[in-house]
């Protein structure tokens, strides 16, 4: 099974390269769009800010050959934190920025979600399970994952919410449509927990 | 809720990891990669890894070294040493590294923490102060490994840090440094009260009651220790279990839902 990291020049990628080789998967970096066409799975990392994340995806021809595989081809996509914030249809980092539609909603500062913690939110907190997904198969509920951010998904379909973390305000940490996943955390380091779920996300399988 | 970190300090010396006490006497007691492999292992919250002679030896952060560290830490790695410019961070984040620690060059140039946080954001900065306690109770920072008295006062310039965008303070007492005599509570807890940004506490942990006693009395928000975990049977997940006990959230050690 070959996953495909998505090289867009916002941060470093080898720590979530070297943990799907982890999990025994054949990880790429793809530096280029035409890679996504020859692998099994895509992930979308990133950190930095959505309007220069979505900027970098644009120039690079990502968002069209993205559109290809997810919704032609029906290749998983997991978006880690800024990688899962572009998976909405609209952005407020910054300037009002267009998402990639992938899962409809917004992404909010989250002071403006209701949040009066210390911003960014950053550290080791526990999901809170909302529906059932094979993302958190084999991981119990209230794990801790590794977070760090400033704004937050907030999916206009509650059935997308598969899982929220608690800091001031209730936040979204994961979200899922289909065969399009999501999460606010940093599964790359969050330990074994994090090593859990991106195997789920390599085992899952459309039925 | 956040939860409060336990975090093993790995310092590094020519290739070597060492442990001193008071900042001298270094002693070796292995290698860092193994160390921080065996770890990750071990799922503790976070790592951090310090090159104590890059500022002496006025070398520049040895990143190649940290891209192999980095290779084998799934949890959250911070990294300081020898760190004097934009340059050398951008590099450092580049190998792998989440967060830098910035001690010395803050005192000459204290934009660097202001340049850092503005282009990488707080949340990889962490503020390293070095403290040394003088027999009329007063305290004073040491910058180069705690060779040289900055005269500051660490509350003062653990105030001035934060407003520049540290994100973090790694706050280590020089006198309790490798003594497992207990954190300096008073100086953890001047400190705390007086930033808004988590403080770690670092130097003289030789039990679990005195990483218990800095959080619960002090305010600490994460524990930093080694000698604990290089020279005794205590371990990381030891230490979280006891601090649960007393009533402090910890993270708990990952088990899968199948190997129950």
């Amino acid at each position: 099974m070959k996953v495909a990291i998505i090289n867009y020049s916002m941060g470093n990628l080898s720590s979530v390269r070297r943990s799907f080789e982890e999990i025994g998967a054949d990880a790429v970096i793809a530096n280029h769009p035409s890679a996504l066409y020859e692998v099994d799975r895509i992930v979308l990392p990133g950190v930095g800010a959505f309007a220069e994340g979505m900027a970098h995806l644009n120039q690079g021809g990502w968002v069209t050959a993205l559109h290809d595989v997810v919704n032609l081809q029906n290749k998983p996509l997991l978006g880690i934190c800024l990688g899962m914030q572009m998976l909405a249809s609209k952005g407020y980092e910054g300037t009002e920025t267009e998402g990639l539609g992938f899962i409809p909603g917004e992404v909010k500062r989250i002071d403006l979600l209701g949040c009066n913690e210390r911003i960014p939110h950053m550290g080791w907190n526990e999901v809170c399970y909302k529906s059932k997904s094979v993302m958190f198969d084999n991981i119990p509920e209230a794990s801790d994952f590794y977070f760090v951010h400033s704004y937050a998904f907030v999916p206009t379909n509650s059935d997308n919410l598969i899982a929220t973390v608690n800091y001031g305000c209730e936040l979204t940490a994961a979200i899922n449509s289909h065969h399009v996943f999501g999460c606010q955390f940093h599964p790359e380091k969050s330990s074994k927990a994090g090593r859990q779920l991106l195997k789920n996300f390599m085992s899952y399988s459309a039925c | 809720m956040l939860k409060v970190r336990v975090i093993p300090t790995l310092l590094w010396k020519d290739f070597g990891l060492v442990k001193g006490v008071a900042f001298d006497s270094w002693r070796r007691v292995g290698s860092v990669l193994p160390a921080v492999k065996v770890y990750n292992s071990r799922d503790v919250d976070e790592l951090i890894v310090v090159d104590i002679t890059a500022s002496n030896e006025k070398n520049h952060p040895d990143h190649e070294s940290v891209a192999d560290f980095s290779e084998e830490c799934f949890v959250p790695l911070t990294v300081g040493g020898g760190i004097t410019s934009l340059e050398d961070v951008l590099h450092l984040l580049h190998s792998g590294a989440d967060k830098i620690s910035i001690n010395s060059a803050a005192f000459s140039d204290p934009q660097i923490i202001d340049a850092t946080a503005g282009r990488f954001g707080v949340q990889c900065v962490v503020a390293s102060i070095d403290v040394r306690r003088f027999d009329d109770g007063s305290y004073h920072c040491f910058s180069h490994s705690g060779t040289q008295d900055t005269g500051k006062d660490p509350v003062e310039w653990a105030k001035e840090l934060v407003s520049r965008g540290a994100g973090e303070i790694l706050l280590t007492s020089i006198n309790r440094d490798g003594t497992m005599q207990g954190y300096d509570l008073e100086l953890t807890e001047c400190v705390a009260k007086s930033v808004n940004v988590p403080v770690i506490a670092s130097g003289g942990a030789g039990n679990y009651q005195h990483m218990i006693d800095v959080v619960l009395q002090a305010g600490a928000s994460a524990v930093a220790a080694a000698s604990i975990f290089h020279f005794t049977e205590q371990t990381p997940a030891g230490a979280k279990q006891a601090m649960k006990s007393a009533g402090i959230p910890i993270r708990q050690n990952f088990l899968s839902l199948n190997n129950k």
